[in-house]
This record gives structure tokens, sequence and C-alpha cells, in this order.
């Protein structure tokens, strides 16, 4: 709880610095990337982080020292090459994207690697640190850092605002943004220098290899919570945002710890739960979905035999043992002792002496799916001429989707009929 | 069989588009009247996408030019509708149906500027008819492919342009759906506005289409459906496919469409 106090009160300068840095740059690079995501350009994050390298070590050879600033605009102008770089490629040559991203990432990297051995060597006093790049040093991050950060934030943040019906239509449907007559390609070149730019600032944070994880993960996450992109996005920067302070917490709380790695660590987290626990996407809601719907299923199958099994015997009231039962339909022996027991408690069946028997509720519901199956082979063979013997597959389906509308119209569009294409009689009342 | 006309609403000249330096189309040289509903027949690669993209403007042209309303596209673009292929976009993307048709006012309103309560109804009045009102907020990826067609159609709409371009759009659509899109487009057509269709049906042409552009990387055709809709031309537009063809002829045979030569 101390240090908890310690860090949000800020005791040391530092801890601002680094807080609010890795806010910034988790934010930024989830605003953007969203939009990265939605034009299926994943890989993007990785080739521009990357092929900043280059940059930052050609402008320290020229310039000779470690200004971030020098450094940024080294990292924006080779980041933002190799992307034009890849678009050349593709228009120019027969190959594909994706191996003319391939291309760009490993040949800009390539050099990024050669020249930063070359100052290594060199011995250079002032180029230690500047491997830092490779894999991030946010809990070094000082306040000059942090002015810039948060320039090309604001920056970042003022260009989607305004632009975001823009890149909205260009992610959505590029061909009719053309038509209109918008300047689709101004408009690209503008998403692509935004993404350099939040890679470029993002890769002080979380280095070269985690930065592509910072761009795609919070969009892909929010992703899993919503349908509506402007909701998307501020999903993405809250998770940003969450990570960001996670991440210099951690380092803060155990300063053994990498504050970068944390921020992946922490938002790569935030994704697998949205992934699993997500409402109506996430694999856990779907796995219970189904679930709930082969349970009511079985139910429905139950209540519908004892109903039969009533028709037959022209007795509603006898009970029946599980054998019984499973002579008359094969369930599996645990389905249906689970069937049975949750039927009991929804009060559809009483148990006396492990002789199961049927309420007049459980009777209303078994003789509605009867009647709904009936209709439904009814309805095939009339309506779409299919033979009597092919019918009942069908409706053992059709007979639990059917909504009491549908119900309601199938019975006026058939008119109340007496008896199936089997002859049997459909029970009403 | 090519017919010009006097002051078109569309005039394609001398026109060449390839890929890839592979010529895709050669020398179309073709002009559409006002109010026409038009049909753009031919065999699966004859470019067909392709005339209609070159048109709006999407791919560069070899040689050539297009006029709309006799000025250059990009004098006229507010007037001048594009529906794409279905299948070319993500229907997965996070956006209801009302954000998609809302993008057919985007030229109106210009860079920056959102929506306003305006083009909403607009939207909305597009969304109406083609009968899809109640799925305003409905997510795009939950709609059938009638439906996106649908909607699709209605951002076209909103757009209250002149002219409209559409490729395929009776593509995978049910007979009841089909029915209502060419309905739309006849009131259009009526309006007099100008709607140009990529089709496929070889059956529905005559029933649909007052002119009709046949196309097999060349022109083979372009004039009133009933001058052009024969089995001569329809031979040199699918030339090969003689199986199909004699099947077409067939189903000519028996509908009886006036104005066939034998
Ligand atoms: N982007 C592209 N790059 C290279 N070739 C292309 C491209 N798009 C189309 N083509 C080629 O151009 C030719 C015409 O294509 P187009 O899509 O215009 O045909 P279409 O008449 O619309 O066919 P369909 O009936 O299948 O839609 C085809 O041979 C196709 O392979
Ligand atoms: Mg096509």
């Amino acid at each position: 709880m101390d240090t908890f106090i310690e860090f949000f009160t800020f005791q040391y300068p530092n801890i601002k610095y680094v807080l609010f840095g890795s806010i910034l740059l988790a934010v930024s690079s989830a605003i953007v990337g969203c939009f990265t995501f939605l034009k299926k350009k994943a890989l993007v994050g990785d080739v521009v982080a990357h092929a900043v390298l280059p940059g930052i070590c050609l402008s320290f050879l020229l310039t000779g020292n470690k200004n971030p600033l020098y450094l940024i605009i080294g990292a924006f102008i080779t980041g933002w090459i190799s992307i034009v770089v890849i678009d050349g490629i593709v228009r120019k040559t027969k190959l594909k994207e994706d191996t003319a991203t391939g291309l760009s990432l490993s040949v800009f990297f390539g050099i990024g690697i050669l020249l930063l051995t070359f100052i290594q060597k060199s011995g250079n006093a002032a180029q230690s640190g500047l491997e830092s790049f490779l894999f991030g040093k946010a809990a070094a991050l000082v306040g000059a850092d942090m002015w810039l950060f948060a320039s090309v934030s604001v920056a970042l943040l003022i260009a989607v605002f305004l632009l975001f019906k823009e890149f909205t239509l260009i992610s959505f449907d590029q061909n009719f943004g053309a038509a209109i007559g918008f300047p689709v390609k101004g408009l690209n070149l503008i998403l692509t220098t935004l993404t350099v730019l939040a890679v470029v600032i993002g890769i002080q944070a979380v280095g070269v290899v985690l930065m592509a994880a910072m761009l795609i993960t919070p969009a892909a996450a929010a992703r899993f919570w919503t349908d509506d992109l402007k909701t998307m996005i501020i999903l993405a920067a809250i998770f940003g945002a969450v990570s960001g302070t996670a991440g210099a917490y951690i380092s803060f709380v155990a300063p053994s710890m990498p504050t970068g790695p944390w921020i992946v660590m922490v938002i790569s987290i935030i994704a697998l739960t949205s992934f699993f626990f997500a409402p109506k996407k996430g694999i856990l809601y779907k796995a219970l979905k189904r679930r709930r719907i082969k349970n009511l299923i079985l139910q429905e199958n139950i209540l519908k035999m004892f109903f039969q099994l009533g028709e037959e015997a022209g007795d509603f009231n006898t009970g029946r043992s599980v054998l019984e039962l499973q002579d008359k339909r094969p369930f599996r022996t645990k389905e249906l002792d689970s069937g049975l027991k949750r039927l009991q408690l929804q009060g559809y069946l009483t148990n006396q002496n492990d002789k199961w028997q049927i309420t007049s509720e459980g009777q209303n519901k078994g003789r509605r799916i009867v009647k709904l199956h009936r209709l439904w082979e009814l309805y095939l063979t009339t309506y779409l001429r299919i033979a009597p013997d092919h019918v009942h597959e069908d409706a053992e389906k059709i007979e639990h989707i059917i909504t009491p509308e549908l119900e309601a119209r199938l019975e006026k569009l058939l008119d109340y009929p007496e008896l199936d294409p089997h002859q049997s009689k459909i029970p009403y009342q | 069989m090519i017919q010009q006309v006097q002051n078109p609403i569309l005039e394609i000249h001398d026109l060449s588009v390839s890929y890839d330096r592979k010529p895709v189309l050669w020398g179309v040289d073709l002009s559409i009247p006002k109010g026409a509903l038009v049909g753009i027949i031919g065999p699966n690669g004859a470019g067909k996408s392709t005339l209609i993209k070159s048109i709006m403007g999407l791919i560069p042209l070899n040689g050539g030019y297009v006029k709309l309303f006799d000025k250059d596209l990009d004098d006229v673009r507010e007037k001048v509708s594009y529906v794409p292929q279905r299948e070319s976009v993500d229907w997965d993307f996070p956006a209801s149906v009302m954000d998609v048709v809302l993008m057919g006012r985007y030229n109106k309103l210009g860079l920056f500027s959102r929506p306003r309560k305006a083009d909403r109804d607009a939207a909305r009045f597009a969304l109406e008819q083609v009968g899809m009102q109640e799925f305003a907020k409905r997510q795009i990826s939950q709609l059938s492919g009638g439906q996106q067609q649908r909607v699709f159609l209605a951002r076209a709409l909103a757009q209250q342009a002149d002219i409209y371009f559409m490729d395929e759009p009776f593509a995978g659509v049910d007979a009841a759906t089909e029915k209502a899109i060419i309905k739309i487009l006849k009131d259009m057509s009526e309006a007099g506005k100008t709607v140009i269709v990529v089709h496929h049906d070889l059956q529905s042409v005559a029933k649909y289409f007052d002119w009709l552009i046949m196309l097999n990387l060349r022109l083979v055709a372009s004039g009133p459906t009933d001058k052009v809709f024969n089995e001569k031309l329809l031979e040199e537009a699918y030339g090969g496919k003689l199986t199909l063809l004699t099947e077409v002829g067939q189903l000519i045979k028996q509908e009886k469409f006036p104005g066939i030569e034998k």
C-alpha cells in the first residue's frame, strides 16, 4: 500500500515521467492501431519498428549525440520510407504484399544492425544506450522525453479526431472513397505517417520487438467488446492507458522488472481476457451459450417423450423408471439423469420412488413441442412438397427453434390442421 | 452494332485499359442517353468491372477519355454514384447500417465535417426506399447478402446523384429482393436518372434494361435492348461458350422477346 501511495503521489519526479510517458505511448499507439488493425495491416507496425533502427543510427552518426529529437527525426524518416518501399514493390513488381513486407523489414533492420555494430565498434563514448532502442528503456524516461512524447501524442489525437470520418471510410471502402473524390492517397499517407509517429515514440518504451504488439493488441482486444468504431477506439485507448500505468507501477515496485515488456504483458493479458470473457464474442460466452442451448434441447426432448408416452398410454400420470424412458428413446444415461433433475427443479417433473412423472406444466410444454414437430412436418409436406418419410429429421431441429409468433403464423397458415403427415393427431389443448 | 446518341450523359471515347500491361479493354467507344436503364453484360473476365472502375477513375487509363455530362469526372463527382461489388469490402467492420449509408453523404459534407441531422434524415429516407429502415442500428456483419446489397444501394441513393454505376447489384440476392431492387432502379430511371448496371442473368436482361452494353474485352454492342439483344451479338460476346449460348438461344425463343431477329 505504501508503495502504491508513493507511486501515485509522485514522490520521485522520475516516476511522473515514466508514468505519463508510458501512458502517452500506449494510448497513442492504441488509437492509431485501431485503423491499422481494421485495414488488416497488422504487420506494418512490425516493419516500421524494425526500420527505425537505421534512422536512429544514422542520425547519431551525423549529429554525434543522443538528443531524442534528432533520433526521432531519423527514426521517422527511415520508418516512413520502409512503408513507401512496400507500396512501391507491390505496385511495380509481381511480388505480393506479404513478401514485400518481409523484404522491407529484413533489409532495413539488417542495415540498422550493421550501423549499430559499426557505432559500437568505433568506441564512441556516447553510444552506450543506443541499443536500448532494441529493447526499450521506459524506466529511463526523463522530462525532455515526456514533453516530446506529449506533443506528438496530442498531434496524433487531433489528427484522428479531425479525420475520423475519412479514416473510417478508407478503412472500410477505399474505392468508394476514391469514387466520391476524397483524396484517398493523401489520407493513406497521413494515416501511414501517424502510424510511423506512434511507432517511433512507442519504441523508446517497449523496444523494436514488442512494438507491433502495442499497435495491434489494444485494437484486437477492444474489438471483442463492441461493434461500434468510436467505442472501439475509446476502449483501445483505455486498455492502452491501463497497461501503461500497470507497466510503470510494476517496474516501480520491483525495480528489476522492465517497464516496456510489462506494458506489453498487461495489454496481452487484457487481450486474452477479452478473448475468453467478452460478452457475445468471447469464447467462454459462446461456449456457455452453446451449452445452454444443448440443455434446452435435451429438456424439451425429455418433456416431449413424456408427452408421447402419455399419449400412447392414454394416461399422463403414470410414473416411469429411467429404464422405461430409455426404452422409448435412447438417451445417454448421464444426460438423461441431469436433464430429469433439472426439469424436477423447474417443476416440470416429479420423482417418487425412482419413478418420474410429468406435471401439468410439463405436459403443456411437452405438448407444444409435439405440436410444433407435427405442424412443421405438415408444413414441409404441403408447402415444400417433401416426402412424408423425409421430414422427421428436420422437424426434430425446428421444433426447438420456432418462436411463439412463428407458431401462431404456422397454425394460421395451415388452418389448425388435425393430423400430421403420419396421421398422428396434432395436440392443441 | 454500336449506336451513338446525341447529347449523351456518358460518353466513352476510344478507352483502353490494361493491368500490368495486359490489355483488358480495347478501344471502347460508346455513348449513353440520359435516363436510360443500362445493362452491361459479358462473360466472366470480360472487363465489366474494369469498365465501371475506369469510368469512376479508380484505375489509370491507357488511352481515351470519359466524359460525364459532357465534363470531366472531377467536375461532376457529386452527380455520380458508384456501387462496388458487395464482396469488395469486409462486412465484419465495426459499423452499423446507418454508418455505412451515411457514407453516401460524405461528398456533400467534404473533409473534416461531421454528418448533420439533415444527412441522417437523407440516410433514413434512403433506407426506407430499400425497405431497410428497421435495420438502421444493426451491425453490418449481421446482415444477409441481399440485405448488404440493399445497404449499398441505400448508400448510393443517399448520394442523390444523377447517374449511378452498379457492379452486380443482383449477385447473391433472392428473387424478392431482386424484384424490389429492379423496381427501385426503374423508378429512378423514370425520374430521369441514368442507371448503369453490371448484370449476369441473361434471362432477365430484356425485361430489365432498355439499353445494353455487351463486352468481351472489346465493345461488342451498345444500343437499345431490342436492337442488340440477339443471338448473333450474344454469340460474339460469349463466343466459344456454345453450350451456354444454345441454352440461352432456347430461352430467347421460348420467351419470344420483341425485336429479336433469328
Ligand atoms: N487488379 C487486377 N490486376 C490484374 N488483373 C486484373 C485485375 N482485376 C481484373 N483483372 C483482369 O482483368 C480482366 C477483366 O476483369 P474484370 O474484373 O473487369 O471482369 P468482369 O467482366 O467484371 O468479370 P466478372 O464477371 O467475373 O466480374 C480479367 O481477365 C481479370 O483477370
Ligand atoms: Mg466483375
